[in-house]
């Protein structure tokens, strides 16, 4: 008998000890859950971290109000199925009260407001640890984040005043006030969120796979036609089979144009892709430690 | 291979990169992720940019592939232990890159306890360094099992064997005082490939693996502890269902040696033993749970269990005490305390504890025990003995890893600032 696991096992294991552990030593811990395959992977891991009893914390969603309607359909039955429990903080609600300004013209996007929303309903439901799907192979910034990531009052992370985070050991000692955020597939990579997903059959939003869709193009960018949308004059809508690598926003979220329609032909299109996921993310292009300065602020 | 079917039989390595300020280790991280082709077009292009605009020497700098935050693209180091992944079809790598500065003895010791491997970068032009001193006492101090030097920069001492000989000679004769089993020498080019992915051209007299084969290869299936069984309760799982009614799970990851159903065990500190009914997961029950599985053990009786306890083997007890001899690596700016009371982690358990006797600091350029100097700053290395709250459920870390450490915390920041390897 050979003692050892494969890498998904490992991190599978990993990732439901964090999770566990985040049980343990907080009172009040959310999942935040955004409808992407990463956040759908971590509630799957959670699942398997508790059964038989329930997920014992509520899956939280900031909604921007421009989300892809297959991505809020996918939340709700999700949440209907397994009767777990589903807060929504939304950006427009922050919009309205006057709390955030909203940008405005073409490439407006409601990205950057999320932080404020996100901030607040941690606040409002006194969340210690917020536990996320960010990896650290999506973008440098996060490449030296912990599993662990200590948040002040304001929520801020600070990236030169990180905890050491050694062995197995995590350290979740706080002040009053301040939280935590929480990555429990930190050590994956995009290729092993897809594998993993195919292993364990786990379904996803439409999105995802291979469709015909409304696009126009913008800067190279395959972006969703849609109500938020406003589109230059010289922008035209055509019908492209496209699908989506990430899943965020509407405004800042481009697809790919690709056949994939199952997991094994998205699986083939990663490994031989040249370029990140993030690559079509134009939040991330907007300089060239823009994560890092969102996530300064509170981003998760 | 079919990409969709290969990963199923995947292993997964942990290595940890050590090298002083110029000795390449950014240059050899992008060249292992370059050549693996794991590098992105568009992280590629930007960093064409970067190397622009900041001037690198024409050819594209491989180094900024690793720098992550601004303050150290801008300082051209790095601060921070930064984690990185690539795969080939055999297995799936995680790298802690660690900043080599005297420093950041901390961030070495941070990324190495994790680790399965530690390269060690050492220039080909100096040969055994303080520092090549220091990163060996960490690896060994830290219990990695494999350590790789790589003799880089071969280029500039032209390919010269007598020179890569000279220099494994050193390092044979100082690893010889140090607890590492399996010591390997590749003498490497990281700015031109040499025996980093391909074999040298340049280098026929090496008959050895280039880096990325023995990376590959190096056998880590008997790394882990399968002797001394170790569960360390990290939470309870009572459904309270009609279904589960009377389910009662103990939730954990196996800290060492292997579990089976009907093994009698004993629940540290009660001391009530009992049988295991069955190791229960999501997927079904399981067989045999060995590290580092995450699963949950059921108990014939009905005993009181919960967080912080451990399961073992009736007839293979861990030390179960309060006092405990260890070599700490220091962590913050405010020096270690004598009589100085901290938070501990250990396992699943906390406590608190007192610094009873600081033993000696040992200078870990020469190896050397400072008996008389017995101030601990930030990234010193000392054998300290403290007294803890509660009995902790120990083994000599150099036998278990999960067992054997341990983090203290400054009570009045909660800051994680010291790190215990238990003797």
């Amino acid at each position: 008998m050979k003692y050892n696991l494969t890498h998904l096992k490992e991190l599978e294991s990993e990732a439901i000890f964090i999770i566990r552990e985040v049980v343990a030593q907080f009172d009040n811990p959310a999942l935040l859950f955004s409808g992407g395959k990463d956040s759908i992977v971590c509630y799957h891991l959670a699942k398997k971290a508790f059964w038989p009893a329930k997920i014992p914390f509520p899956l939280v969603h900031v909604d921007t109000g421009h989300n892809f309607s297959e991505t809020i359909a996918f939340r709700d039955s999700l949440v209907e199925k397994d009767g777990a429990e589903l807060i929504v903080g939304s950006v427009q609600d922050s919009i309205d009260q006057g709390k955030v300004v909203e940008e405005t013209g073409f490439n407006a996007s409601r990205n950057g407001l999320q932080t404020v929303t996100l901030l607040e309903t941690i606040e409002k439901h006194k969340f210690d640890a917020c536990m996320g799907g960010a990896r650290r192979d999506e973008e440098k910034a996060r490449a030296k984040e912990r599993f662990f990531s200590h948040r002040d009052e304001f929520g801020q992370w600070d990236p030169k005043n990180q905890r050491p985070e050694l062995w197995n050991l995590f350290n979740g000692m706080k002040n009053f006030g301040e939280n935590f955020r929480i990555f429990p597939i930190s050590n994956w990579t995009e290729m092993d969120v897809w594998q993993y997903i195919l292993h364990e059959n786990i379904d996803l939003p439409s999105l995802y796979f291979s469709h015909e869709r409304d696009v126009f193009i913008r800067e190279g960018v395959i972006y969703s036609d849609g109500e938020f949308m406003p589109k230059r004059p010289e922008e035209k809508i055509e019908k492209r089979i496209v699908r989506f690598r990430t899943i965020g926003d509407m405004t800042c979220t481009g697809a790919v144009e690709s056949p994939a329609d199952d997991l094994a032909k998205i699986i083939e299109e990663v490994a031989a892709t040249r370029t990140t996921e993030r690559g079509t993310r134009s939040d991330d292009k907007r300089s060239e430690a823009a994560m890092e300065d969102r996530k300064k602020e509170g981003y998760f | 291979m079919s990409d969709t079917t290969g990963y199923l039989d995947m292993e997964l390595l942990r290595f940890t990169t050590a090298g002083s300020v110029d000795d390449g280790k950014s240059t050899l991280i992008g060249r292992l992720l370059y050549d693996s082709k794991a590098i992105f077009q568009d992280q590629m292009e930007a960093v064409e940019k970067a190397s622009k605009r900041i001037g690198g020497e024409g050819e594209v700098n491989l180094a900024l592939l690793t720098d992550g935050l601004r303050s150290e693209r801008e300082q051209g180091i790095t601060i921070d232990v930064a984690y990185r992944y690539f795969a080939t079809p055999k297995r799936k790598f995680i790298i802690a890159d660690t900043p080599g500065h005297i420093q950041y003895t901390r961030n070495m010791v941070t990324g190495a306890s994790t680790a399965n491997l530690a390269i060690i970068l050492v220039d080909a032009r100096h040969g055994l360094v303080e520092q090549t001193a220091r990163h060996s006492f960490i690896a060994s101090l830290l219990g990695i099992k494999h350590v790789i030097y790589c003799i880089n920069k071969m280029d500039l001492v032209e390919y010269s064997q007598e020179r890569y000989e000279e220099i494994k000679d050193q390092l044979d004769d100082f690893t010889s005082k140090l607890e590492i089993n399996d010591i390997r020498y590749i003498p490497i080019s990281a700015l031109f490939g040499d025996n980093v992915v391909d074999r040298s051209k340049k280098m026929d007299w090496y008959g050895g693996s280039t880096l990325l084969y023995t990376l590959e290869t190096v056998h880590i299936a008997s790394d882990a502890n399968h002797v001394d069984c170790r569960f360390p309760v990290q939470t309870v799982i009572r459904p309270q269902t009609t279904e589960f009614h009377d389910y009662r799970g103990y939730a954990g990851r196996v800290a060492g040696g292997v579990f089976k159903k009907g093994d009698e065990v004993i629940v540290l500190p009660s001391g009530f033993s009992s049988k295991i009914a069955k190791i229960d997961s999501f997927d079904g029950e399981i067989e045999e749970a060995f590290p580092p599985m995450s699963c949950t053990l059921l108990l014939e009786d009905d005993i009181d269990v919960s967080r912080g306890d451990m399961i073992v083997r009736v007839n293979n007890q861990p030390d179960v005490s309060q006092d405990h001899e260890m070599m700490v690596c220091w962590m913050s700016t405010r020096p270690l305390q004598l009589n100085g009371k901290y938070a501990v982690k250990h396992t699943s358990r906390s406590a608190r504890c007192i610094i009873k006797e600081i033993r000696y600091k040992v200078d870990i350029n020469s190896l050397h025990r400072l008996e008389d100097d017995k101030n601990i700053k930030m990234n010193d290395i000392a054998r300290i003995t403290i007294r803890t709250t509660v009995p902790l459920f120990t083994d000599r870390y150099q036998r278990n890893r999960n067992t054997g450490s341990i983090i203290l915390i400054d009570e009045s920041t909660n800051e994680t600032v010291g790190a215990g390897m238990i003797l």
